[in-house]
């Protein structure tokens, strides 16, 4: 991988620390609220079920997620594994793949 | 406290050093060293190399401060021994010297520093100048912005606590460490200097700028008060604009 590919990943982490910050104030408050009206999945399917602003909102939460650690995994395979070059790439899409599968599915699941 | 540090400064005290002794692999000895006012580590190896053990090996020059040259592990922490008195670091009357880290032991006190400076060359560190103009001299406003970036830190003499105070070196061997990207950044910023994006091409990525997680060892070591750890901002800064413009 170039050194041009490199600050392109490092970079995309940042970018997606940034989206993160954001999504994580709003899930955060809005936990804060919903527990203050009584927590039930009942009230929590109400808000999310067929709601494409909350279902947008919690996708772009799980894209950050998988780019944000997909990378810093990758960091510390470098350093704690000395992974390169085919095995490091592999693991990295690995841990991204799963976390966006995993995370869309379960966007999907409140959403349907 | 006070008193305590007061009484080993007094005559007649006896300091137990344990000094690396060997290579790559090798083993602490013990020598007692009487204890002297305002005596510095360096006066404390020196006297077992004349007194006590002349096969020991070390390396100095200056004694003042400014060669770089007598830089060792102390207590576990890399520092300049000439500039660095017994009463500062040896609260328990003892004083434990070793090599510098993440540079391979050539004989007891002595590193090979030759992986440390090649990094130099990979980063870039020498000054390119732009292709001759035939004009005048350049002319470098002291209060410019990048004048003063490259003031911070072309102070540096290349002694090496930084790279040795380094976690990041000692996990990645590849990357090129601090006192490396710090040179390049003032490079960088040298308005004189036509190798801008070559050298930025030779500090990004893993082994360079993007290795740093900002744990600012160097910066807390540096003997000379430089910041390594801004240098590397500022070059994770000049990259990350670089590979936007797709210019890396």
């Amino acid at each position: 991988m170039t050194a041009a590919a490199q600050t392109r990943l490092w970079l995309a982490q940042r970018a997606s620390a940034a989206v993160l910050a954001f999504c994580v104030v709003v899930h955060l408050a809005v936990i804060i609220y919903a527990v203050r009206g009584g927590l039930s999945a009942a009230e929590i399917l109400a808000r999310t079920q067929g709601s494409l602003p909350w279902a947008g909102f919690y996708a772009l939460f799980v894209v950050a997620v998988a780019v944000h650690a997909s990378v810093g995994v990758r960091a510390v395979a470098l350093e704690w594994l000395h992974l390169r070059g085919r095995a490091l790439g592999v693991l990295v899409a690995l841990v991204a793949a799963v976390l966006l599968g995993l995370g869309l599915r379960a966007v999907w699941a409140v959403y349907a | 406290m006070a008193t305590a540090a007061k009484a080993m400064d007094g005559p007649g005290q006896m300091l137990e050093v344990s000094v690396w002794r060997g290579g790559e692999t090798g083993a602490y000895r013990t020598y007692a060293v009487p204890r002297l006012p305002s005596q510095t580590v360096l006066d404390v190896v020196t006297h077992i190399q004349r007194h006590l053990d002349p096969t020991l090996s070390y390396r100095f020059a200056c004694r003042v401060g400014m060669c770089g040259s007598c830089a060792m592990s102390v207590n576990g922490v890399a520092r300049w021994t000439c500039r660095t008195t017994v009463a500062k670091v040896a609260a328990g009357r003892r004083l434990e010297i070793a090599p510098l880290h993440n540079l391979p032991v050539v004989k007891d006190l002595v590193c090979d520093m030759t992986v440390f400076f090649d990094k130099w060359k990979r980063a870039r560190g020498s000054f390119s100048p732009v292709a001759a103009s035939g004009g005048d001299f350049a002319v470098v406003r002291p209060d410019s912005r990048a004048r003063r970036a490259v003031d911070a830190g072309i102070e540096c003499i290349g002694c090496g606590v930084c790279y040795a105070s380094c976690d990041i070196v000692s996990w990645l061997p590849d990357y090129l460490g601090p006192a490396a990207l710090n040179r390049a950044w003032t490079l960088i910023n040298d308005v004189r200097d036509g190798a801008f994006r070559d050298r930025l091409r030779a500090v990004a990525g893993d082994a360079g700028c993007h290795a740093c997680h900002t744990q600012m060892s160097c910066t807390e070591r540096c003997p000379k008060h430089i910041s390594p750890t801004a240098a590397i901002a500022g070059l994770k800064r000049a990259t990350a604009l670089a590979a936007l413009r797709g210019e890396l």
